[in-house]
């Protein structure tokens, strides 16, 4: 009985493989995605099928109000919204781990791993370390969900002895699971996660909103190793794997995340980027400079007698809404016989791949969409960058200015365009509060509207 | 009502476990080697711990294959599958003698299925936007 359950187990586990690998390419993702879904059938079933499991209602019914809220909630939300989405369902992940762990400590028994006068001292480490790891996801991913949904102040926030605090707590977290591990006591065991919360929440507070992006990355991860801890405790193979899996995922988004704005994970974690006076203080003094203003109609003469558009949209695009409108001028453009790309930084949206799926999501084939090492090579041979929403990726500083707080930032070659079209509302600098040399080219004409705006006004003009 | 659907849902799935066990039960049978000894001797921890060694190398390899294009619905699709952690909710649920355990375990298996069907759903909704348009 059990050796057929570990093979379903096996079974779901391999389908949890499959569905990541069908994300390789959007042909196969679909079905990819039905792999997943077939494979928690699977895992859930197999756990019904257990001989000790005994009272299904009450299960049934945590199920399918769940799986309502779920589908309700996903069926819902805004695509701009989805980073948000993701940091609050790795929340719930985190909760879901301190529970079961909670559950297993009362009853070890029924869970397989000792009585409940004496828990294996392996499985009460293992209990301590997942429940640990499960807090301070729950607690970070809820602070992560403020900033992203703008409940919390974005900016990073910073006080005297955080790191001094923060080792404190991580000390005391490590004190009181090896105290756990002696004592076995549940008083213990809420302590470790009392501080474990409030580390989760210190971590993750001093973070400003430009490095979500890791965070949400970050916590991911955490999610995969606190299911991977309880699976270690309950001695379940498949949550083993699948903690590993989606460990490693996060982990590796995390990286590319970070390399997208040449930033080490310590110094993300240790906060407090875009908070430089410094950089306000210089772009103060640069500020008289001129800059050439251009109006819609200028814009949409310079496109139409362009050949080649590469357009690169920034967040800000997915503020204003503009997206739909950017591909109603893209699709005039292309029959006036325009060919028009777009140009993907890794770090354009608030999470891993989000622009993407906001030009998906207006319909924008995504074979015109191209990643950075992909297309930076093309933007010397097009005559318009159509820069929107974006701007510390396409400072030239990052290149040149040693001193620039994201100089080694990989960023789009737009100044070698011909000509840049540059949609702002202000002067204002981005996120890393760095003043952009490429305003003041000459090459470069300011376009000083809403995104949304702008694009509706070209599509008229062309 | 209650009582009548735990009934019933124990009828089926004992039927179900009863027929596994058979056929269990005739593999042994057919089967008379002696148990492996080599690997009786190791600790299971050490097994557990091999798997998750695999599944990084895995998961490293498979998801440096996911195309960027594709990140989102990839943290998507991780966030539900991460909670098959409603497998410890389940047992906590339903095997548990103590009510405190099982009202752990259904809190678990409330939030974990928020979770599952909302990362699958909403990667639906994702995947059908990247759909090859004519």
């Amino acid at each position: 009985m059990t050796n057929f359950q570990a093979i379903l187990y096996l079974v779901s586990g391999i389908l949890f493989i499959l569905s990541l690998q069908g994300l390789s390419s959007a042909d196969t993702s679909r079905r990819g995605n039905l792999f997943g879904m077939v494979g928690m059938g699977i895992a859930i079933l197999t756990t019904f099928l257990s001989p000790k499991i005994s009272h299904y209602f009450l299960s049934f019914l945590a199920i399918a109000a769940g799986g309502g809220v779920g589908t309700f909630i996903a069926r819902n939300i805004p695509m701009t919204a989805l980073p948000q989405l993701v940091a609050a369902f790795h929340s719930l992940v985190g909760l879901a781990a301190v529970f079961v762990a909670a559950s297993a400590l009362n009853a070890p028994g029924s869970f397989g791993i000792g009585s409940a006068a004496s828990i294996h001292t392996s499985s009460l480490f293992e209990m301590g370390l997942g429940v640990a790891i499960g807090a301070i996801t729950f607690t970070g991913s809820i602070v992560a969900f403020g900033k992203l949904q703008g409940l919390i102040k974005g900016n990073p926030l910073q006080f005297a002895g955080q790191h001094m605090i923060n080792a404190a707590l991580g000390g005391g977290i490590v004190l009181f699971l090896l105290l756990f591990m002696l004592t076995q006591s549940s008083f213990v065991f809420w302590v470790l996660v009392l501080l474990s919360f409030a580390l989760g929440f210190l971590l993750i507070l001093p973070i400003g909103g430009a490095d979500m992006p890791v965070i949400v990355s970050m916590l991911n991860s955490y999610s995969g190793f606190a299911a991977a801890g309880i699976g270690f405790t309950l001695g379940n193979m498949l949550l083993i794997i699948t903690g590993a899996l989606v460990g490693a995922s996060g982990a590796i988004l995390s990286y590319i995340m970070c390399k997208g704005m040449n930033r080490s994970i310590i110094n993300v974690i240790l906060g407090g980027f875009g908070s430089g006076a410094s950089a306000v203080a210089s772009s103060a003094a640069e500020n008289t400079r001129p800059v050439k203003a251009g109006s819609a109609e200028d814009a949409s003469y310079i496109l139409q007698n362009a050949r080649s558009v590469i357009i690169v949209p920034g967040y800000g695009m997915a503020v204003a809404q503009a997206q739909h409108a950017l591909r109603e001028m893209a699709d005039k453009l292309k029959a006036q016989g325009i060919k028009v790309s777009y140009a993907i930084h890794p770090v354009a949206g608030r999470m891993p791949g989000h622009m993407n799926v906001l030009l998906a999501e207006a319909n924008v084939p995504y074979d015109d969409v191209f990643e950075l090492e992909d297309i930076n090579s093309d933007f010397s041979s097009c005559d318009v960058a159509f820069v929107i929403g974006a701007n510390d990726v396409t400072n030239p500083a990052a290149k040149t200015d040693t001193t620039s707080p994201i100089y080694g930032m990989p960023i789009l070659d737009v100044e070698k365009a011909k000509t840049v079209l540059f949609v702002k509302r202000s002067m204002a600098s981005g996120y890393a509060g760095v003043e952009n040399e490429l305003f003041y080219r000459d090459n470069t004409m300011m376009l000083f509207y809403d995104a949304k705006k702008v694009c509706e006004e070209i599509s008229k003009a062309l | 009502m209650t009582s009548e659907f735990e009934k019933i849902t124990q009828n089926v799935i004992g039927s179900l476990k009863e027929s596994i066990e058979k056929l269990s039960s005739l593999s042994k049978a057919v089967k008379n080697m002696e148990p492996a000894e080599a690997l009786s001797s190791v600790d299971p921890v050490i097994m557990f711990i091999c798997g998750f060694a695999l599944a990084l190398f895995v998961g490293y390899y498979v998801v440096w294959k996911v195309t960027p294009a594709l990140h989102s619905p990839l943290m998507a699709v991780t966030n539900a599958i991460s909670s098959v952690i409603i497998v410890g909710g389940l047992i906590g649920a339903g095997a548990a003698a103590s009510a405190v355990a099982n009202t752990f375990g259904l809190l678990a298996v409330f939030l974990a299925s928020i979770n599952i069907f909302g990362g699958f759903v909403v990667t639906i909704r994702m995947l059908e936007m990247f759909k090859r348009k004519q």
